[in-house]
């Protein structure tokens, strides 16, 4: 091993060890009850950023001085069964796609433990709330870094569980949490589609290596190992993967649920990285979207439909940082149609200014209403807002409807609560129901209060698992 | 055959039982609890013992044939193996943190001498192999539960009833197995009835209602007790699996890939958490028979890797909700609860376990869950996808429960509902286990790896038919290994 790969090798180990070790610290610590204090908490944060950034910077300033464009950095196999063929490998990549998405994780990570420093300054939850901002910071890291899809997985699971755990921040109320179990929910679902995919692409390659997976080149220049119907099958699973992440159509209704968390969490999450993820994940294995026709319509469709929807809908919310959740999703939409159209490197800037333009915007949105009452009570009237003049050539008809569609968020919550959750949870009640009776009719006990109770439901549990599904 | 150099295995048999005896005998109440506690502690390190032990033997099985204890114990009854090594003391460590964490007050509801006994007989079980005394131990074990029922003056019919047709189905499978040769199709027929009986005792659908009858009228404890050492798995290990053709055991891993899904389900809607508990139990240990039933050791290795990671987690997890409901009584989960300030460190715990227990990344479960998935696939698809929509389904169950118990409102006491010592030492050693296991988890796969190994040879030297040997490398595999094509 030269200088040059020690250097590499130092560096990337200092970008995955850093939020490693601040999740192990702040973990322990709430563990063994001995909570550390506000300051402690924000120093180890931000040192911890600051280790992942500027290895980082330097790894990419070393890049391109030497013209080189990719660096896996490689920790062996965390498990192995070489009979088996069987291994779970730790691979890290380094290359003109994860190392800009990580520096934007790390920046926006940053500003936004500083912004919470302050915002949530004597809360209760501060600690937990930086518990969970480390499991997310570490899961973005692993997810941009990623160089197998297993990795990529461990990552990804790790920013779902802490994105729900962030929007039930505020324990006390029931809306924030009946929402984290909602888009928990949905991420479960969807990151079952994601595993699946890497089981079936493990099958096909014979390992999770994205590598494995482009035939040459890489990251942009990658072409498919694959058939095109094998791609077809590997890349509809992620695509549902990536829509449940970017809550893309028709999973977008968790989205301005999501707002209920802290305004931090609301800003890092569903306006710049997490919201962002899916996108991410479709970029690293474009090539395998270019490999099939189907594919590529099926993400420009998504992608065009996401867009749509997310610009009526932001058009008509009553609520700040829910009309930038759609706004989000709109970008969001138009990034998935630039991947589809082939355009990589204009989705990547695209991802990054987003979600630089979207964090500030919805790091503002709590005093941007004070400010807009400050003005108003000053002039005396209200603030005029522009009238979107394209809309007067619609139709009446067409204009109610579209007001309806963004109104209800495009009628996804209904149609899921009403086409799958409820006759899930009405078929086993009924099975429950049954059970009930079976368990009565066999045990011949006179029925127990307990047992009443276990058998029936409340309007709440039904409503949550409605959200849940 | 190999030796152990000291009786491990009797002495963790026999320290439970002489425990019990104690506790008879002083009828101090006051220190009860104490002495259960210190027996079990003894009981664990004699376990612990036996697997280093074992381990330092280095060989497949192994037996202790001790002059002193032999008046007691027949030679030859108990032997380990490496399936059963890690069994051993994950069963004794399983009892040790449940009675660490029984409360004083709830001593004299829980009844600490029918636990002692209860781990006796489960310890004697997973040290026996096929032969009439296994299936003596594996009756037997089913009659703690019973008495504590009439004890409890509960209604105990669907429990005799299923129990009862365990062992009616136990003993005559194998006294009909004993009776027919081998290689004769006649033995499909004692064959089916030892299946139905593990199924029965691992409560696959759709006998599994003694299992909510037993979380609903019994103890929490109790009820624990009998159902996370998975005794149903070990008996479908034991005297399914060596007699069973490939295509009746893919038959059963259908069905417990149907309880698996079902009872995922079913936990997403109760409202009863000791419900919900159980239909998670059933769902998660439903897929450990599927990878049992897979007999493919890729599909074995997951299936035995996951049997270690359920039996710790769920354990953590129903000791969470013992603790909770030794604080607040039994409660539902139709209403918030939020207990999180009064509780911080159960919640974090109840998390960490429920979440282990769906196999979540750095859990002990994952890479099992993993291998479970891709042995699945292996054999059949559709099979690897139930199984991530059956988890899926639990770690939305999981979640749920967290949030109506420990968020949703604010719930403010006078008095402090915090984890005591016992619970917290219990606690923390399970999350070091847990969290150990899923961040070094290569040992732990090896041996289960080698384990599932030994089984499928064993199973194939047994002549059983179409049994899927050794499969050849994987292409990519033997490249990896520079072996010749």
């Amino acid at each position: 091993m030269n200088a040059l790969e020690i250097f590499f090798h130092v560096s990337g180990t200092a970008v995955v060890a850093s939020p490693v070790l601040l999740l192990a610290v702040m973990g322990l610590a709430l563990l063994f009850n001995r909570p550390l204090s506000e300051t402690t908490t924000v120093r180890l944060t931000q040192t911890s950023v600051l280790l992942s950034l500027l290895p980082a910077i330097a790894i990419l300033i070393t890049m391109l001085a030497t013209g080189i464009r990719n660096v896996p950095i490689e920790f062996g196999n965390w498990v192995t069964i070489p009979e088996q063929a069987f291994h779970f490998h730790l691979k890290f990549t380094f290359d003109r796609l994860s190392i800009p998405f990580l520096m934007l994780s790390c920046v926006l990570c940053g500003v936004v433990g500083e912004f919470t420093r302050r915002y949530l300054h004597r809360e209760q939850g501060f600690a937990r709330f930086f518990l969970f901002y480390a499991i997310f910071y570490c899961g973005m890291v692993l997810s941009s870094l990623a160089g197998t899809i297993e990795t990529l997985f461990v990552g990804w699971e790790m920013v779902g569980l802490s994105s729900a755990l962030l929007i039930a921040y505020f324990h006390e109320r029931e809306n924030p949490v009946r929402n984290g179990q909602r888009v928990w929910t949905i991420y479960r679902l969807s990151d079952a589609a994601l595993l699946i995919a890497s089981i079936t692409m493990h099958h096909m390659v014979g390992e999770g290596d994205f590598g494995g997976l482009m035939n040459s080149g890489i990251w942009p220049e990658g072409t498919a190992a694959v058939t095109s119907s094998q791609a077809l099958l590997v890349g509809s699973l992620l695509l549902i993967g990536a829509a449940g992440k970017s809550a893309l159509f028709p999973f977008s209704g968790w989205l301005p649920r999501a707002m209920e968390g802290p305004t931090p969490s609301s800003a890092i999450f569903y306006g710049a990285l997490s919201v962002h993820l899916g996108a991410y994940l479709l970029l690293r294995l474009s090539p395998l979207i270019e490999a099939s026709f189907a594919l590529q319509m099926m993400v420009l469709s998504l992608g065009t439909i996401s867009a749509i929807a997310g610009a009526l809908m932001s058009r008509v919310q009553n609520d700040v940082k829910t009309s930038l959740a759609f706004a989000s999703l709109t970008q969001v939409g138009i990034i998935v149609v630039e991947i589809g159209l082939g355009l990589r490197y204009l989705a990547l800037i695209h991802i990054m200014g987003h979600a630089t333009l979207r964090t500030m915007q919805l790091l503002r949105a709590p005093t941007l209403l004070r400010d807009y009452n400050d003005l108003e009570n000053k002039i005396g009237a209200r603030l005029q807002q522009p009238p979107w003049s394209g809309v007067r050539w619609l139709p009446q008809s067409i204009q109610h409807w579209c007001y309806r569609f963004g109104f209800d968020r495009g009628f996804m919550d209904i149609a899921l609560d009403r086409w799958i959750a409820a006759p899930f949870v009405s078929c086993f009640r009924t099975c429950n129901e049954w059970e009930g009776r079976i368990t009565r009719f066999l045990s011949r006990e006179p029925i127990a209060k307990t047992e009443t109770d276990s058998s029936g439901f409340d309007d709440n549990t039904s409503q949550d698992i409605s959200t849940a599904a | 055959m190999s030796e152990l150099h000291f009786p491990w295995i009797e002495c963790s048999i026999l320290a439970p039982l002489l425990g019990a005896v104690w506790l008879q005998l002083r009828s101090n109440s006051e220190r009860a609890l104490r002495d259960t506690v210190v027996v079990c502690v003894v009981t664990l390190l004699l376990t612990i013992g036996e697997l280093v032990d074992f381990t330092w033997v280095g060989a497949f099985e192994a037996h202790d044939h001790w002059p002193f204890l032999s008046w007691i114990f027949p030679p030859d009854v108990f032997v380990i193996d490496e399936l059963s090594a890690f069994q051993l003391p994950l069963a004794a460590l399983i009892f040790m943190v449940i009675v660490l964490s029984t409360l004083r007050t709830k001593a004299p509801r829980f009844s600490l001498e029918l636990a002692l006994i209860s781990e006796s007989l489960v310890l004697a079980t997973f040290s026996c192999r096929a032969s009439w005394a296994l299936i003596a131990l594996l009756i037997a074990s089913t009659i703690p539960p019973l008495l504590e029922l009439r004890r409890r003056q509960r209604c105990s019919r669907i429990y005799c009833l299923h129990m009862g047709l365990f062992a009616g189905l136990l003993i005559v499978g194998y006294g009909g197995l004993t009776l027919v040769d081998a290689s004769s199709s006649a033995i499909l027929i004692p064959g089916a009835l030892l299946t139905a009986a593990g199924l029965l005792r691992s409560g696959i659908f759709p006998l599994h209602l003694w299992m909510t009858d037993l979380f609903d009228k019994a103890t929490f404890g109790t009820a624990i007790l009998q159902t996370t050492p998975l005794v149903g798995a070990y008996a479908v290990m034991r005297l399914v699996l060596p007699i069973a053709p490939s295509w009746a055991l893919q038959s059963i891993a259908v069905l417990s890939l149907f309880t698996a899904v079902y009872a995922g389900a079913m936990a997403l809607v109760q409202s009863d958490a000791r419900r919900m508990f159980c239909f998670l139990l059933l769902s998660q240990s439903s897929l450990i028979l599927v990878g049992l039933e897979l007999v493919t050791p890729i599909g074995l290795t997951g299936a035995l890797s996951l049997w270690l990671s359920v039996a710790m987690s769920l354990t953590g997890f129903g000791i969470t909700l013992r603790c909770i409901e030794a604080r607040i009584s039994r409660f539902s989960l139709d209403e918030f609860h939020g207990l999180y300030p009064q509780m911080p460190m159960l919640a974090g715990f109840f998390l960490l376990t429920g979440l282990a227990s769906i196999g979540f990344p750095a859990t002990v479960g994952f890479v099992g869950m993993e291998l479970l998935i891709e042995g699945a696939v292996e054999v059949y698809p559709f099979v690897g996808t139930m199984v991530v929509i059956a988890t899926a389904l639990c770690g939305i169950a999981v979640l749920l429960a967290y949030f109506r118990v420990f968020t949703g409102r604010e719930n403010r006491t006078l008095i402090s509902m915090r984890a005591r010592p016992a619970e917290r030492f219990a606690i923390l050693l399970l999350t070091v286990l847990l969290l150990g296991g899923g961040l070094y988890p290569q040992p732990g796969i090896s041996s289960r790896y080698h384990a599932a190994k030994e089984l499928t040879r064993l199973r194939h030297d047994a002549s059983i038919e179409d049994v899927p040997v050794e499969p050849t490398p994987h292409p990519h595999a033997a490249a990896a290994a520079n072996i010749p094509d």
